[in-house]
């Protein structure tokens, strides 16, 4: 078989500041199943919206062939009428609609502008019949697990005679059972002539199902595999997925560590809307003083969810555990006996969680601090100007001034605004999550030289980062999650983007 | 920089920065003109500007609650029913020979219970204050109808109505019918303003912040004392300062003190900028909403003694659509309606714009009907405007 239904050529993808994609070339084959590996941030779903025309013609630089022509989509739209249809991690059913309503959303025919629901109703049956989901078409998918609203969704997929179908780590939130019956099912498409591109973190899986397997870094594709032919590995997918000069140089700093000031012992937080299913499953933990813990692991693993839960259960409709702060268990029920207790959190969402993007950068930088900036309850404006002066110029946040409202400010200003906050409220441990992501390369030197000088100064902090090269770069000791469970725990000394990948994907 | 030098601002960024809140009074200003050129300068004389104030105040005392509600991001339908209701209750303390001020410091505590019930639901619930305050407008005008008997209650004496219309005078400094009081409470208020400025100046530039340049500063400072000398010498050639404009004046003084200077101000903008951002800060935001809730609560206590003592009696109709010219009042005033933006003075702003043509068109006979009309159009065109300024500057 050697006719391409999917043919990229010299892709280039820029966004400001980052380049996304970088020279990508890719063929998919008709009727194989072709996955695509790389880590968190290599440019994987970039290229898949590029291909299912999110980003439109123009955007982009290089050429998209599918199906022998090249491709001018505008949108989504433009993409599933040529028979190209992609399921998002983030499942994208209508939640209060039933089966059959969501299977024909958006392109079903009327006449007359009235729709003939009963019509639908009897196909759907067919579709569902076809991807194995024995429900009531009537029924209402928010009702269903995410499993069979996954199959749902592969159910609209056909319904629009899909030819190509992209997968974006579709088993990443089943269970073993459930991903075992996708995987089967699309072997069946395969048999029944569809393509299907698969992204996915769990190598075994992919060395299971796949035909093929790209493996993309940094916005590259490095490489190509037959799997049977090339008798691919695990290990060989791995050294190709990390394989990469350390193009970062963090700072130097002395490694003083002290005693214990935080210890977690079987955390298990519960998610905010199901309220039986576990996120995080019984973590066990600590932080020294002087050190910097990082926590890796892939996009779900439920390092944030941790996180903002041991904040003043900011996360999740309840957790379990036992939180030991300097010795002392202690009960944080809001983020606000948190900072007393003397923890910062920094956000990995900024523009949501971190700041107060219509307000200024004096005001976003005390607002945690006010209490101690004011006295009577006013507050007293010199010191707090003094204090975001102060800030603006020890971290080097480029605003005409500290009157700059923070939403005009770059990605990695505005990281440093977060941190100030952060820094000017003062907490023993500091909780920073992703703090470079989605900022340009000097930023990120920058970000890390802010937090060696915190842990130097003796305080503690918790890095989680995607970035392996930066936990490697900067931690004392790596933590690996996966899945909501903490799978490991590797030093300084002994830490390899290798050795992160093996315990967070294979174990 | 050295301690002492001067450092200025750029006073095209400083009229940028500032463009929504001069335009607003700008605004004001042209229509004052341009109904003074409509009623031949009846609408600037004292009586009327007098008048203007009085028939307003409660409404303004109500936009001063509303904008703390809008500014935390919700909304207060209830303040009607709930005027009413504290109207009545108001009247039936005096009625019962309790004094004017037990029934003013206990019409407010009413208030602020209510606040307090609204409050609960709103923060600690956690239904959205639309419907909490709907179901409040229901409730209170209910409760008015029953406990009125849905007949209006007269108020006994003449001293209630003193509230409203009555006049703050010194009788020795009244010479000739014109009452130097207002003139005297005018300079002294202006000196005052005059004072903190110039302090506040010294200070700034002690700091090393940044400071208009100082022709910018003395035309503001000219400025708003034409305009404080203005309304006193207006209020002198009439009947003195009336009674009302004094509480206005310190429940704005406070409030704005409040909001600009305060933790629980700061907290305030916080919440209604980014509730998420500002609960992971270490706010308490629950207890932030609660709080402006009782305080509109009481608010509308204050409003509903002044204005049952404006109309001399308790009517069971009363307060009906205040909710509406209140929130007006704050969008024609610069809010946002998705919180964290917005000023008491603005609302006072948007109050007067909204007062100030009530009363030119009363005054060129053109009839209530109209008045809405032209009303609602400003309200549309202020509200574009600002978004419309918003989005060039950058700001939203």
């Amino acid at each position: 078989m050697s006719d391409y239904i999917l043919e990229i050529k010299n892709l280039t993808k820029d966004f400001p500041g980052v380049r996304a994609l970088d020279n990508v070339s890719l063929k998919v084959k008709r009727g194989e199943i072709h996955s695509i590996c790389g880590e968190n941030g290599a440019g994987k779903s970039t290229l898949m919206s590029v291909i299912s025309g999110v980003y439109p013609k123009g955007s982009y630089e290089g050429k998209v062939f599918f199906k022998g022509t090249e491709t001018h989509y505008h949108s989504v739209k433009d993409s599933e009428r040529d028979g190209l249809a992609i399921i998002h991690q983030e499942l994208a059913l209508s939640p209060y609609l039933s089966i059959y309503e969501n299977i024909f959303l958006g392109h079903m025919k009327t006449r007359f502008g009235i729709i003939n629901w009963n019509k639908y109703i009897k196909e759907s049956r067919h579709y569902l019949e076809q991807v194995g989901l024995h429900e009531n078409p009537a029924t209402i998918v928010s009702k269903m697990g995410v499993g069979k609203q996954q199959l749902v969704e592969i159910a609209r997929a056909l319904s629009k005679k899909v030819e190509l179908l992209i997968l974006d780590e579709p088993t990443s939130s089943l269970n073993d059972e459930e991903s075992e019956k996708l995987l089967q099912l699309i072997r069946q498409l395969k048999a029944q002539g569809i393509t299907c591109i698969m992204i996915s973190h769990k190598l075994n899986e992919v060395l299971e199902i796949a035909d093929t397997v790209t493996v993309l870094r940094d916005g590259k594709s490095i490489s190509t595999y037959d799997v049977k032919q090339d008798q691919l590995t695990e290990s060989r997918l791995i050294r190709d997925m990390v394989g990469r000069d350390l193009t970062t140089r963090f700072p130097e700093r002395e490694h003083k560590v002290g005693e214990v000031v935080m210890e977690v012992k079987n955390w298990s937080v519960y998610h905010p809307d199901y309220h039986s299913i576990k996120v995080v499953d019984s973590a066990s933990f600590y932080v020294r003083k002087g050190e910097i813990v990082a926590f890796c692991g892939p996009m779900g693993a439920g390092r944030t969810e941790l996180m903002m839960s041991l904040y003043g259960q900011s996360y999740g409709s309840r957790s379990e555990g036992e939180l030991y702060l300097f010795g002392k268990k202690v009960e944080l029920r809001s983020p606000r006996e948190a900072i007393q207790a003397g923890l910062g959190y920094v956000s990995e969402d900024r523009k949501n969680l971190g700041l107060i993007l219509i307000q200024d950068v004096k005001s976003n930088i005390s607002i945690s601090s006010l209490p101690k900036l004011s006295r009577l309850g006013v507050v007293n404006t010199h010191e707090e100007i003094s204090a975001a002066e102060r800030y603006k110029e020890e971290l080097r946040i480029k605003t005409p001034s500290i009157m700059q409202l923070t939403r005009n400010l770059s990605g990695g200003n505005q990281q440093k605004v977060a941190l100030s906050k952060c820094l000017l409220a003062d907490p023993e441990i500091f909780i920073v999550d992703e703090p470079t992501r989605g900022i340009d390369v000097g930023a990120k030197s920058e970000i890390y030289h802010i937090l060696t000088d915190i842990v130097q100064k003796g305080k503690s902090i918790i890095l989680v980062t995607s970035e392996l090269p930066e936990a490697i770069g900067l931690a004392d000791r790596i933590y690996v999650m996966n899945e909501g469970c903490i799978k490991g725990m590797l030093t300084r000394e002994e830490a390899t983007q290798e050795k992160i990948m093996h315990i967070a994907l294979l174990n | 920089m050295a301690q002492g030098t001067v450092r200025s601002m750029n006073l095209r960024s400083m009229i940028k920065q500032n463009i929504r809140n001069y335009s607003m009074v700008m605004m004001l200003a042209v229509i004052m003109i341009a109904f003074a050129f409509l009623t031949d300068g009846v609408n600037l004389n004292s009586r009327n500007f007098t008048n203007i104030i009085i028939q307003n105040s409660y409404i303004l005392l109500l936009a001063v609650g509303m904008i703390l509600v809008i500014i935390v991001g919700n909304i207060d339908l209830s303040v009607g029913s709930v005027v009413a209701f504290i109207g009545a209750i108001s009247a039936m303390l005096y009625n019962s020979g309790i004094g004017l001020f037990w029934t003013v410091v206990l019409s407010i505590l009413v208030g602020l219970i209510i606040g307090v019930f609204q409050g609960v639901w709103i923060a600690y619930a956690k239904i959205p204050a639309f419907i909490v305050t709907l179901a409040g407008m229901m409730l209170f005008r209910g409760l008015t109808y029953i406990i009125t008997n849905v007949s209006p209650i007269a108020i006994k004496d003449d001293e209630f109505k003193q509230l409203a219309s009555g006049m703050v005078n010194i009788d020795a400094l009244t010479v000739n019918n014109v009452y130097y009081t207002a003139i005297i409470v005018g300079a002294a208020v202006y000196l005052l303003y005059v004072l903190s400025e110039i302090i506040g100046r010294r200070s700034k530039i002690k700091y090393g912040f940044e400071v208009p340049p100082i022709g910018v500063f003395l035309f503001k400072i000219i400025i708003i004392g034409l305009l404080i000398m203005g309304l006193s010498q207006r209020f002198s050639t009439y009947r003195g300062i009336p009674t009302v404009v004094l509480v206005l004046g310190v429940t704005i003084l406070f409030f704005s003190f409040i909001t600009n200077n305060t933790v629980i101000g700061r907290y305030i903008y916080a919440v209604g900028g980014n509730a998420r951002s500002a609960k992971l800060s270490g706010i308490n935001s629950e207890l932030v909403v609660f709080v402006v809730h009782v305080i509109m609560g009481g608010i509308c206590g204050l409003a509903a003694v002044i204005f049952t003592g404006y109309m001399n009696s308790a009517l069971p109709q009363a307060g009906v659509n205040f909710e509406l010219d209140a929130i007006s009042a704050c969008f024609i005033g610069g809010a946002s309606t998705s919180g964290g933006i917005g000023t008491v003075i603005g609302a006072i702003v948007g109050g007067l714009v909204m007062a100030a043509i009530n009363n030119g068109m009363s005054l060129m006979n053109i009839q209530a009907p109209w008045q809405y009309v032209v009303k609602a159009l400003v309200l549309l065109l202020a509200v574009y405007y600002d978004i419309y300024t918003r989005r060039k500057t950058g700001l939203g």
